[in-house]
């Protein structure tokens, strides 16, 4: 993969192609954990790591067992049980062997292993079909995506937290506007080109 | 044909992937900690947070990691520190028991200033003119802290909140709440207290208050252990000399000493 390639897939991972603010992935951690700044923090490392080895075992599920069989349709059962049986087993890993990276993952680990962003980033992955390494690239990317849209809607909800506006609004109705409008921020990236 | 190679390929992978978490759970199997394991069960499990933790179970792990204290659980009371102790194998210290106790004998005694119809709570009251009580020092009686009781130990009676020993777990969630601040932790196991806050001196307090403490000096002179004395108006009591004889409530003019032995029945006195 050449440098070009390489900036044109993290320009459209991150920012065009957004996984939580232009496709709509992953709304539920997104609007869930952006309470806080740190919250979101550990949330958004747990995303890019499960999303990343989601992807390599959803890639190799893919490529030696649906496709020779012919039963790409079972796509997304298959999916959701590797992803769930490999976040699992990285549990247990961690816990026995890493305990300090368990604790500062804590719940968000297990929280997202049927989140739909995981699981998106796999089935794009596959419907893309490309190579390994190109499919692993694009799903850290990705998790890098989103861990900036939530970043940045959490430190804007922070602050909202001292903001005045109408009572009516207090809680989920202001988080979800200021959504709305990050969204439609991140729509002015809409045919962004480089090169 | 196809369906049996989805089949295949879906049971074959739930159950290849069914035998390696299986085997992973054997492998990565993190050894449970056999006192955290105890601990718990001996808890409360009302997971109030009394002690100062998000529930019993970091309470439990804190104890273990030997950061809490014995004694710290509120709730559980000299039983479950001894149970604690036996787990933990530490010498258990006596006599760690706490309550709280109004230092307000007024109510009705003591007289109003005006008559306040504004909302039910202490907070509230206070805002006007320091509360309806002419006692700056005194209970309201609005009742903030039976509202902030979690065991529903504490009750307003003629005017003023009556805490039910037995009830209460010492969780001080009401010191807090009173605005006066006249809600002090005590050890369950003191027998005298002083059931009023004021620092007022006699002639001012007999003006707003029939039993209020006069600071007399009558319980500094008939106290033979010297664990009773006058501080700016106001008596107080040294736990460490006191022996609990009880001739200083006795001898109150005001009968404003509580006498714990009659409050909680025989006195349960330890090391």
């Amino acid at each position: 993969m050449t440098w070009q390639g390489l900036i044109t897939m993290s320009l459209g991972a991150i920012l065009i192609e957004n996984f939580v603010l232009v496709r709509f992935l992953g709304i539920c951690p997104f609007l869930g954990v952006s309470k806080k700044t740190d919250t979101a923090l550990g949330m958004s490392m747990a995303v890019i790591f499960v999303m990343t080895a989601a992807s390599a075992a959803t890639w190799a599920v893919q490529e030696y067992i649906l496709i020779p069989l012919g039963v790409e349709y079972m796509q997304t059962v298959a999916f959701i049980l590797v992803i769930a049986a490999l976040v699992q087993l990285v549990e247990m890993f961690l816990q026995k062997a890493v305990p300090a990276l368990y604790k500062s993952l804590g719940i968000y680990l297990p929280l997202i292993t049927t989140n739909c962003a995981v699981l998106g980033v796999a089935i794009i992955n596959a419907d893309n079909g490309g190579g390994f390494f190109e499919s692993v690239l694009f799903a850290f990317l990705s998790g890098v995506g989103f861990a900036f849209a939530l970043l940045l809607f959490s430190s804007i909800r922070q602050r909202l937290e001292f903001a005045e506006y109408p009572e009516a609004f207090e809680g989920f109705p202001i988080a979800l506007v200021t959504a709305g409008l990050l969204a439609l921020a991140f729509t002015g990236f809409t045919g962004l080109k480089i090169f | 044909m196809t369906i049996w190679y989805a089949v295949m390929a879906l049971g074959g992978m739930g159950l290849a992937l069914g035998l390696l978490l299986a085997l992973a759970s054997r492998l990565f199997a993190a050894e449970p900690d056999q006192r955290l394991e105890a601990l718990g069960g001996v808890l409360p499990g009302v997971n109030c947070g009394g002690c100062g933790y998000a529930g019993c179970g970091m309470f439990a792990a804190a104890l273990a990691a030997g950061e809490a204290s014995v004694d710290g659980c509120p709730v559980g009371g000299a039983d479950l520190t001894e149970k604690l102790c036996a787990i933990l194998g530490v010498e258990m210290k006596k006599n760690t028991r706490l309550t709280v106790l109004v230092r307000c004998s007024g109510g009705a005694r003591a007289r109003d200033k005006f008559q306040y119809e504004g909302i039910g709570d202490c907070h509230a009251s206070i805002r006007i003119g320091g509360g309806p009580k002419e006692c700056p020092y005194g209970c309201i009686g609005l009742g903030s802290c039976v509202r902030a009781c979690p065991f529903g130990a504490i009750s307003v009676v003629d005017g003023v909140a009556v805490i039910d020993h037995e009830r209460c777990t010492g969780c001080q969630a009401c010191v807090g709440s009173c605005p006066k601040r006249i809600i002090v932790p005590v050890p369950y196991y003191a027998d005298v207290n002083i059931a009023c806050s004021s620092h007022d001196k006699g002639g001012t307090l007999r003006k707003v208050c029939d039993i209020g403490c006069l600071g007399c000096r009558i319980c500094e002179k008939v106290c033979i252990h010297k664990a009773i004395y006058i501080e700016d108006n106001l008596a107080a009591i040294d736990f460490e000399k006191c022996t609990g004889c009880g001739d200083c409530a006795e001898k109150c003019p005001r009968k404003l000493i509580v006498d714990a032995k009659l409050d909680r029945g025989p006195r349960l006195m330890e090391g």
